[in-house]
């Protein structure tokens, strides 16, 4: 046994850790994805000060963020429970669908928007069985998904848009999607960017606080720990799957009154990316266990900010992708000193 | 020590087969109320399967399971916890990105009726159970991650996890395999203190030494049946336990009449 070789009266080498440590090694990562956007932010601004300090130019950037806010920090608990969904844009779009129909067919916009929730919870039910008890990984079977219920959906449109330009005065369309002058300034604030601040703090907490989302943690961290413990695996696997739907259903109904209450079948493709970008520069890393809502929410809006903010900094448009890539890859490097995986 | 305590658990005539292997072939094991019984054998000679059975992940072929004087039918892992037998296997048992206190609540988190967590209840607890088995450091305090803690320190919070759980049996998977000296006398003190707070624990290993010191009585098996079992006191010392487990290895049985208290 070569156990004696270790000295039997060695001392702690380790040091009490101060406050400031602590917090750093618990919030690390949604403080780097908060560095990241301050950075990218202020990189921008030097280039084109006028632009930047200007209310007026996040009026777009305030109006477009929410999406991407909704779809990352629901990605969260799928990302950390273990597993992956590829699934979310066409359940975007679909979501869409059911709100827009519900809508040409008489429904009032705020009954049809809990509609499309309770759609996007039942298809995220749907989805999560087929990963959990098919014992398909998620990955294949999602990227599968995505390209089946996007198939039905556009089988069902037979390639149409549909519009309902009327529900626009209704009240539902207001609360939804209104926008409201910021005190006396000229920035609009869009009340879904209001609603995608509600659903992360109601990410957080479940996240954080809740049995639930320290639950999905345990799970992605020590799937075997967890079972014989007796958390039940297959609910939590399943449940992070229905998050992940009414995240994404939620989009699709906000996305259709962005659009002046059009439906595009496909209005949730561009996000497949954003949506995974914005969670891994937000923090949350890729083998389980652990993760951030509020780096997401960081993660969110720097994504957002790049592809506009680059042009309004003047560069060329052809260097949008390499500044995302690069901003991807320097946060990535960020994050690993913030702490790599612990065993 | 040697007045012979209540039985807490016993195992009658347990066998177990895989297809056509047979792992346990009539194994009677007692585990004694207040002991730390040192439970002993081979690779391969079914303390694996014994550990398994005990903790209900395998449901015997054949036999009884008593749990203070009531037979217990059907063997799972849920029966075996609410029977008051609480297992730690070697590697599967924590959650190293998380804290101690995630760690020991979990699965059985304090909650309002909400479902949200009771953060400084949970913090109290923990660290009323850690004190309870001298799991005390200036070093970690129940916040602190599990994956920065030590072998040994890990085992502590399992340890005390199992006593969250109200178990009166303790059963330990090699806790102080791959342990450095050091590591393996804090396992050792959370033994004790679990000990003295007047529960059982079943101790499994492979260094004869480890367990020698820490066990009061100890159990043989060996292919898949009870090689023999005694009290510390039956035998002159660690070096008389290693030689009758030499004796096994070479001839397939040992001498029990050097015993010098046969069981």
């Amino acid at each position: 046994m070569n156990d004696a070789t270790t000295d039997a009266n060695s001392e702690d080498h380790r040091t009490e850790q101060s406050q400031w440590t602590l917090f750093y090694r618990k919030n690390g990562r949604a403080l780097n994805a908060f560095l990241a956007l301050v950075l990218v932010w202020v990189f921008f601004a030097v280039n084109n000060p006028t632009l930047f300090l200007n209310p007026l130019y996040y009026n777009a950037f305030l109006f477009s963020v929410p999406a991407t806010i909704f779809l990352t920090t629901s990605l969260v608990f799928v990302i950390v429970s273990g597993e992956l969904d590829l699934a979310f844009p066409s359940v975007v779009g679909a979501a869409g669908g059911v709100f827009m129909y519900s809508v040409v067919l008489g429904v009032p916009v705020i009954p049809a928007f809990l509609l499309t929730m309770g759609f996007g919870a039942l298809i995220g039910l749907g989805i999560g069985l087929i990963v959990v008890y098919g014992r398909i990984s998620s990955l294949v079977a999602t990227l599968g998904l995505n390209f089946f219920i996007l198939g039905i959906v556009n089988l069902l449109a037979q390639g149409r848009t549909i519009s309902a330009p009327e529900a626009m005065n209704s009240f539902g369309y207001t609360l939804f999607v209104g926008k409201w002058h910021l005190f006396d300034t000229t920035l609009r604030v869009p009340n879904h960017f209001i609603w995608s601040l509600v659903w992360v703090a109601f990410c957080y907490v479940l996240f954080k606080y809740h049995r639930f989302g320290n639950r999905v943690q345990l799970v992605g961290d020590n799937t075997d720990s967890a079972r014989e413990m007796g958390i039940n695996i297959e609910r939590i696997r399943v449940s992070v799957f229905i998050v992940s739907g009414v995240a994404a259903a939620i989009t699709g109904a906000l996305l259709v009154q962005m659009a002046n209450m059009v439906w595009f079948p496909t209005s949730g493709k561009a996000y497949l990316l954003i949506a995974l970008a914005a969670l891994f520069v937000g923090g949350t890393p890729t083998w389980g266990g652990v993760g951030t809502i509020f780096g997401a929410f960081f993660g969110a809006m720097t994504v957002t900010l790049i592809p506009s903010g680059a042009v309004g900094a003047g560069f060329a448009g052809y260097w949008t992708d390499f500044i995302f890539g690069l901003v991807i890859i320097l946060t990535m490097i960020a994050h690993r000193f913030s702490g790599a995986r612990v065993r | 020590m040697s007045a012979a305590s209540e039985p807490v658990v016993e195992l009658r005539n347990i066998v177990k087969r895989f297809g056509s292997v047979e792992a346990l072939s009539g194994v009677t094991m007692t585990v004694r109320h207040g002991e730390v019984l040192g439970l002993l054998g081979d690779n391969g000679a079914g303390k694996s399967t014994l550990i398994k059975t005990l903790a209900g992940v395998h449901d015997p072929d054949e036999g009884e399971i008593i749990v203070k004087g009531e037979a217990r039918k059907p063997w799972t892992p849920a029966a075996a916890r609410d029977a008051g037998i609480e297992t730690v296997f070697q590697d599967r048992a924590l959650a190293p990105q998380h804290s101690i206190v995630t760690n020991i609540f979990m699965g059985r988190e304090i909650t309002n009726s909400l479902g949200l967590l009771r953060v400084q209840t949970q913090i109290d607890e923990a660290n009323r159970l850690m004190r309870e088995i001298g799991f005390t450091s200036k070093v970690f305090n129940p916040e602190s991650t599990v994956g920065t803690l030590s072998g040994g320190e890990r085992q502590g919070v399992a340890i005390a996890r199992a006593l969250y759980n109200q178990a009166d049996v303790i059963v330990l998977d090699e806790p102080t395999t791959a342990l450095s000296l050091t590591e393996t006398q804090k396992v050792f003190r959370f033994v004790e203190a679990v000990k003295s707070s007047g529960r059982t624990v079943v101790f499994i290993g492979h260094n004869i030494h480890h367990v020698w010191d820490i066990a009061d009585r100890f159990f043989v098996i060996d292919r898949g049946t009870e090689a023999f079992e005694g009290a510390k006191s039956s035998f002159t010392g660690a070096d008389h336990l290693i030689e009758m487990m030499h004796q096994l290895a070479e001839t397939g049985s040992a001498d029990t009449s050097s015993l010098l208290e046969p069981a």
